[in-house]
C-alpha cells in the first residue's frame, strides 16, 4: 500500500499552547481514516498541517510525497480536496459561479462543476445566490468543491455538522463511493456512532497526541470492553441466569426479565454457541462496545494514568 | 488562465454583484459632472480651455475621494476573508499566497479604474460635446490615468493594513487614519513647518522629498504643476517653477508607493499562520 500521508514526530505550538504533540502517523492509499477526539484535541490543526496552511514547530510532514509548504507541495494540492469546518462562501455569488471559480483554480471545465452540483443535489439551486442557501446546502456546496478534480486525497473536517439524517446518509454514500474508487479520505468528527461501519482506521486524538489508532476491531480488543448479550427466554424460564454460562460470562436479570450476559471479546462465540442450545430461547441481542464507549474508555485510561 | 486572473475575475464579479462598481462609478460621475459645469462657469471667455480648468477641480476631488474609495475597497480584502473563513479554503487550493494578494489587488484596481475612467470620462465627453473642442483632452486623460495610479497606491496601502491586522474593525480604523493622515493632516503639518521654518533649514530638495513621501502630494504636483498648462489655474505655477520634481520622478514615487505596501502585504500573508 502506497503511503499518501506521513507525519514524523510533528509538534505544533501556538504560543504556549501545544495543539499537536510529537505525533507520528501514516495514512495509506484508499483508506478511510477517522480523526476522533473532543474539541481542542488537535484534529483541525492536524488537517491544517497536512494542507500546508500552517507549518509545524518541529517534525516532518509529507503529503503525496511532498512537503505541503513547498512549491511542489502547492502543486500537489491539485490532487487534494478539503472541506473545512464551518465552510463559508461569499454570499453574493451563485453556487455555480463559486464552483466555477474553484474549478478554474483546479483547472476543471464547466461540465465537471455542473456534474458535481448534480451529485450533491444542488442543480436546482445552481443559479441562486449562496446568501439564500441553508446550512445544509452550503455544506453540500462545500463537499462539491472538495470533490473537484477527482482528488486522490480528501480532508473532511466535521463534514456532517448541520446536516439532517437524510443528508448524512447521502453524504456517507458519496464517501463510500469515493472509497470504492481508491480515494484516501481523512475525516474528523464528533459523531462517533456515525463513523463506526464506515472507516478503515480510527485515530483517537487527545491533547495533540494519538491516544490510540487502529481498526475498530483492534481498538475493541485493546480496550477490553465487554460484549453485552441480552437473551429473551419464553415465560417460565425467565428470571434466572442459566447455569451453562457460569464461569464464561457474568450474568444478571434485567428489569424486563431479559437475561444480560457480559463477557470479553474472545468468549463471544462460545457464549453464542451455548445460548443456541438453551431451550425456549426467543431472541438474542448482541451489543459490541460502540466507538463512543471505546473513546470514553481510552480517555478514562489516559486520565487515570496521568 | 493564470491564477492571478482567475482571482481578479472573481473579485470583479463580486464587485459587480454587491454594487460597488455601480455605486462608485455613479458617485464619481455625478461629482465630476457637477464640478465640471459649476466649477468651470467662472472662466467665462478668458480663453482658458474648460477641460484644463476642470482638470484642476477634478484633481482636488481625486485627492479626497479616490484614496477613500480605494481604502474602503481594500481594508477588508484579506482580514475580512480570514474572518469569514473563505481565505482558509482558498489557500488550500494550488495557489501561492502572493497570487491571492496580487490577484485580488488587480481585481480591486480594475473596479477602481473602471469607476474613475467612466465617471470622469463622462465629464470629459460632456465638455467636448458642449464646447465642440477637444483642447486639453490629453491633460484630462493624464489626470484620469494618474487618478487611477493614486487609487492603486491606496488600494495597496489598504492591503498592507488588511494583511497585518487580525481584526476587521481595527483594519477599518487604520484605513480611515491613513486617509486622514495623507489627505488632511500631512499637508497642514507640512505647511505649518514651512511657515515656522521660514526657509532656514528646509531646502528645496528637502521639500521635494517631503512631497514625495505623501502619495497624494506627488499626485497633486504631477497634475497641477505639470506641463498641461493647468498650473496657471491651480495657483501652483510658483511651486512648479521651483520644484525639481520631474514627472518621471513623481511617477516613480507613485510606483514605489504601490509596489512596497503590496509587497509587504504579500509577505505578511505568506508568513501568516492559519
Amino acid at each position: 500500500m502506497t503511503t499518501l500521508v506521513a507525519l514524523e514526530k510533528v509538534t505544533k505550538r501556538y504560543g504556549t499552547h501545544t495543539a499537536v504533540n510529537d505525533l507520528t502517523l501514516e495514512f495509506g492509499e484508499g483508506q478511510c481514516i477517522a480523526l476522533v477526539g473532543h474539541n481542542g484535541a488537535g484534529k483541525t490543526t492536524l488537517i491544517k498541517l497536512m494542507l500546508g496552511l500552517t507549518h509545524p514547530t518541529a517534525g516532518r510532514v509529507r503529503v503525496l510525497g511532498e512537503d505541503p509548504l513547498s512549491a511542489a507541495g502547492q502543486r500537489a494540492r491539485l490532487a487534494i480536496g478539503y472541506l473545512p469546518e464551518n465552510v463559508a462562501f461569499p454570499a453574493s455569488l451563485t453556487g455555480l459561479e463559486m464552483l466555477r471559480f474553484y474549478g478554474r483554480l483546479k483547472r476543471q471545465p464547466r461540465p465537471e462543476c455542473e456534474d458535481l452540483l448534480a451529485q450533491v443535489g444542488l442543480t436546482a439551486a445552481a443559479h441562486k445566490r449562496i446568501g439564500t442557501y441553508s446550512k445544509g446546502m452550503r455544506q453540500r456546496l462545500g463537499l462539491a468543491q472538495a470533490l473537484l478534480g477527482a482528488p486522490r486525497l480528501l480532508f473532511l473536517d466535521e463534514p456532517t455538522t448541520g446536516l439532517d439524517p437524510f443528508l448524512r446518509q447521502s453524504f456517507y454514500g458519496i464517501v463510500a463511493a469515493l472509497r470504492g474508487r481508491g480515494v484516501t479520505t481523512v475525516l474528523s468528527s464528533h459523531a462517533l456512532s456515525e463513523l463506526e461501519t464506515r472507516v478503515d482506521k480510527i485515530v483517537v486524538l487527545h491533547e495533540g497526541t494519538a491516544l490510540i489508532s487502529g481498526t475498530l476491531e483492534s481498538l475493541r480488543t485493546m480496550a477490553r470492553l465487554p460484549t453485552i448479550f441480552r437473551l429473551r427466554l419464553r415465560n417460565g424460564l425467565a428470571g434466572k441466569v442459566p447455569a451453562i454460562f457460569e464461569g464464561l460470562a457474568a450474568g444478571s436479570v434485567a428489569a424486563d426479565g431479559a437475561i444480560e450476559l457480559s463477557c470479553t471479546a474472545d468468549r463471544k462465540i462460545e457464549v453464542i454457541r451455548r445460548a443456541q442450545g438453551l431451550a425456549g430461547l426467543d431472541d438474542i441481542e448482541i451489543q459490541s462496545p460502540s466507538l463512543d464507549q471505546l473513546y470514553a474508555a481510552f480517555l478514562q485510561d489516559k486520565q487515570s494514568a496521568s | 488562465m493564470s491564477n492571478l486572473w482567475i482571482i481578479a475575475g472573481k473579485e470583479i464579479r463580486d464587485g459587480l454583484r454587491n454594487r460597488w462598481i455601480v455605486a462608485t462609478t455613479l458617485l464619481l460621475a455625478a461629482l465630476a459632472l457637477t464640478l465640471t459645469f459649476l466649477g468651470s462657469a467662472p472662466t467665462g471667455t478668458v480663453g482658458a480651455s474648460r477641460l484644463a480648468v476642470t482638470v484642476v477641480s477634478l484633481s482636488s476631488l481625486t485627492i479626497f475621494l479616490v484614496p477613500l474609495i480605494a481604502l474602503l475597497l481594500a481594508y477588508d480584502a484579506i482580514v475580512g476573508e480570514f474572518d469569514r473563513g473563505t481565505l482558509l479554503l482558498l489557500l488550500s487550493y494550488p495557489v501561492a499566497r502572493w497570487e491571492v494578494v496580487i490577484g485580488k489587488f488587480l481585481g480591486h484596481l480594475a473596479i477602481l479604474a473602471f469607476a474613475t475612467a467612466v465617471g470622469y470620462g463622462a465629464a470629459a465627453v460632456a465638455l467636448v460635446l458642449t464646447d465642440g473642442t477637444s483642447e486639453g483632452l490629453t491633460t484630462f486623460a493624464a489626470m484620469i490615468g494618474t487618478s487611477i495610479l493614486l487609487g492603486a497606491v491606496f488600494v495597496s496601502i489598504g492591503y498592507l493594513i488588511s494583511a497585518i491586522v487580525r481584526d476587521r474593525g481595527l483594519a477599518g480604523g487604520l484605513a480611515i487614519g491613513v486617509w486622514l493622515l495623507f489627505v488632511l493632516i500631512y499637508d497642514m503639518a507640512l505647511l505649518g513647518l514651512l511657515v515656522v521654518d521660514k526657509g532656514r533649514t528646509i531646502s528645496a530638495a528637502m521639500l521635494d522629498v517631503l512631497l514625495l513621501l505623501n502619495p497624494a502630494d506627488a499626485f497633486r504636483v504631477l497634475n497641477l504643476s505639470g506641463s498641461g498648462g493647468a498650473s496657471q489655474f491651480a495657483g501652483m505655477a510658483g511651486l512648479s517653477d521651483n520644484a525639481g520634481l520631474s514627472p518621471a520622478i513623481l511617477l516613480t514615487a507613485l510606483a514605489l508607493w504601490i509596489a512596497l505596501p503590496l509587497g509587504g502585504a504579500a509577505l505578511a500573508l505568506g508568513r501568516r499562520q492559519l
